[in-house]
């Protein structure tokens, strides 16, 4: 008798607290919620205009085998590309995303593309675990940002990085010394992310503009 | 040190967590935040004081619930509701700074399983007035937050020549990446480990003569 | 190499990002269990057991809570499933298996609150492997701890008969050679790339 009546207590305890606890973490995700979903917005916001110089707005696309097709704030269905378009609402290009390995771990890159000029406009490592001082220049490092203000992505022949100094072709990325394997990781996520995106995505553009 | 009910509400509720128990210096607990996140100051700050949230509030619930709860199923109600308010503080740091969250990471998470907040609910809380409980939890995690800082300030300072943020160190100064790299971690804690060891032997030395 | 390769999950947890001296997790058995080789050996097969059992709990709970949008639970429901799951496995090596049960089961209820569990749980559903990417992952991580784990107590056997300087003994000289090491593992950076 005074077993039972002593698990129910444990149970009863127990499950009170979980309640408790359940209503809090509700009440904590509404309140917290649209706080994040604008800060998370705002980032994306951010790093698209800054690999697509002159962007003001975005919009967000998805593309798939039924070709591209724009996804709206409401929408179920979740973008993997967005647009940015400028003061007078015209189309400066895309932001696409890449990844390849790094020195250390996955580095995640976001770069624009301009779909008329067929280039590499602007480039953002979205994260990375790079070597301060040495691998983590491709974040910072100016003259190999420059690499990326007008990078020939027309797929005549695929992005590569090339030792410092030596860049000769417009498809090539001239590297970093002393952060070869970094770079090379850049010029690896270009590359293997244009070839996969830019043929559908100019299928789908000529399709419907 | 033997804790009972009855004891009054003195300064030393609120100092023992600041020095003498201090929870990284003396008794060497949460180690996994203290080491992983002081590669600047700012995270350190933000995880201290996120660790304080935690303590504070768990401190509260469990004291005010202490004649509830059955013996049995006391440390699955502490756990519920520490991860409660972990899940609080990681929600709230993400609607506040995305950066920031992005780089204190799953850490924030792993609040849950730093010791010294069970520690605090099983061997304080538990047995103490809500008062002194919550009193004694911000001496914790105030003496937390400062071994955090004291670690993140020099190896933010000499790995990346920066506090907060801002330039500290002249221009020429070369950072020692290896501080903000995992290995500078355990050099400095165990520097200040060893500079504390030292000061207690000399005061020891001093006491004899 | 595939980043998302099993594979190179799999070299990444073990020895590139090695959970214990990269990444920060599980210092605590570290630091107190290293101090025999043969103990050290139990601790990180027990630690590398309850890492694929949580791995693989953590991505059935983290499919279910998904598709209810319960995110908000993940962190409560993950400690709470893995603790059980490792109770039950507990329960159940005792009953078919009571001599394994003697080499693991001391650790087995310490390890459940360890960071280095919770971690790899978290760090999974982050990084969004699939469950053939968790095995790796928690393969991966377990190994690396056990080798962190077995690397320390050898260190720690020899140090016994060193000469160390007063006020480095214990904790700060174990953190120093903790130190030593991560910047060791530091040189498998760029391996299999």
């Amino acid at each position: 008798m005074s077993a039972s009546a002593s698990s129910f207590k444990l149970v009863s305890t127990l499950g009170g607290i979980a309640i408790f606890s359940g209503i809090l973490l509700a009440l904590t995700y509404e309140i917290t919620e649209p706080l994040i979903a604008q800060n998370e917005s705002e980032a994306l916001e951010a790093a698209v205009f800054e690999v697509l110089p002159g962007a003001v707005e975005r919009e967000n696309y998805l593309l798939d085998d039924q070709g591209l097709r724009k996804v709206d704030a409401g929408s179920l269905e979740s973008p993997n590309l967005y647009a940015g378009l400028n003061e007078e609402g015209e189309r400066v290009g895309f932001a696409l995303p890449g990844e390849a390995r790094g020195y250390a771990d996955v580095v995640r890159v976001l770069y624009g593309y301009d779909p008329v000029r067929k280039q590499i406009v602007g480039l953002q490592v979205l994260s990375s675990n790079e070597t301060p001082g040495l691998g983590d220049r491709i974040e910072k490092d100016v003259a190999f940002r420059e690499n990326f203000t007008a990078l020939d992505a027309s797929l005549v022949h695929p992005i590569e990085t090339v030792k410092h100094g030596e860049k000769t072709e417009p498809w090539q990325i001239d590297g970093i010394s002393g952060a070869t394997v970094s770079s090379k990781a850049i010029g690896k996520a270009l590359s293997e992310s244009t070839e996969a995106w830019i043929p559908p995505l100019t299928t789908a553009l000529e399709e419907r503009p | 040190m033997s804790v009972k009910g009855n004891e009054p509400l003195t300064m030393e509720t609120f100092t023992q967590g600041l020095w003498k128990d201090n929870p990284v210096f003396v008794m060497l607990l949460g180690l996994c935040p203290t080491l992983a996140v002081t590669n600047s100051a700012i995270n350190a700050l933000a995880m201290g004081l996120a660790t304080t949230f935690v303590l504070i509030c768990s401190g509260f619930l469990v004291s005010l619930l202490r004649k509830v709860i059955p013996k049995q199923v006391r440390i699955a109600s502490y756990i519920i509701i520490i991860a409660t308010f972990v899940t609080m503080a990681d929600y709230g740091i993400k609607a506040i700074s995305l950066d920031l969250y992005k780089a204190l990471g799953a850490f924030i998470q792993l609040i849950v399983v730093n010791c010294i907040i069970l520690g605090r609910a099983e061997a304080y809380a538990s047995k103490q007035k809500p008062l002194k409980a919550m009193i004694n939890g911000a001496g914790m995690g105030l003496g937390f937050t400062i071994a955090l800082l004291s670690l993140g300030v020099v190896r933010e300072i000499l790995g990346s020549g920066t506090l907060f943020g801002m330039h500290l160190m002249p221009e020429r100064f070369q950072t020692w990446s290896v501080f903000v790299l995992p290995p500078g971690g355990f050099f400095v804690l165990a520097g200040w480990l060893m500079l504390f060891s030292w000061w207690r032997e000399r005061k020891a030395q001093k006491e004899v003569i | 190499m595939d980043p998302q390769s099993p594979t190179f999950i799999f070299l990444n947890a073990f020895l590139i990002n090695n959970f214990v001296l990269a990444m920060f997790l599980g210092l605590c058995p570290f630091l107190g269990v290293s101090g025999k080789i043969k103990t050290a050996g139990n601790m990180g097969v027990a630690v590398t057991f309850v890492m694929l059992v949580s791995s693989i709990c953590a991505f059935g709970l983290n499919i279910l809570l998904t598709r209810y949008q319960l995110e908000f639970l993940r962190l409560i429901s993950y400690i709470a499933v893995i603790a059980s799951a490792v109770q039950l496995v507990e329960m159940a090596v005792k009953r078919f298996s009571p001599s394994l049960f003697r080499a693991l089961g001391i650790f087995l209820p310490l390890i459940t609150t360890n960071c280095a569990i919770l971690g790899l749980a978290l760090f999974q559903t982050a990084r969004e492997y699939t469950f053939v990417q968790s095995l790796a992952f928690a393969l991966g991580a377990g190994a690396g701890f056990t080798l962190a784990l077995l690397l320390m107590a050898g260190l720690r056997e020899k140090l016994d008969l060193a000469d160390v300087p007063s006020i480095a003994k214990g904790a700060a000289m174990s953190l120093m050679i903790a130190g030593l090491l991560s910047l060791a593992f530091m040189g498998f950076a760029g391996l299999g790339g």
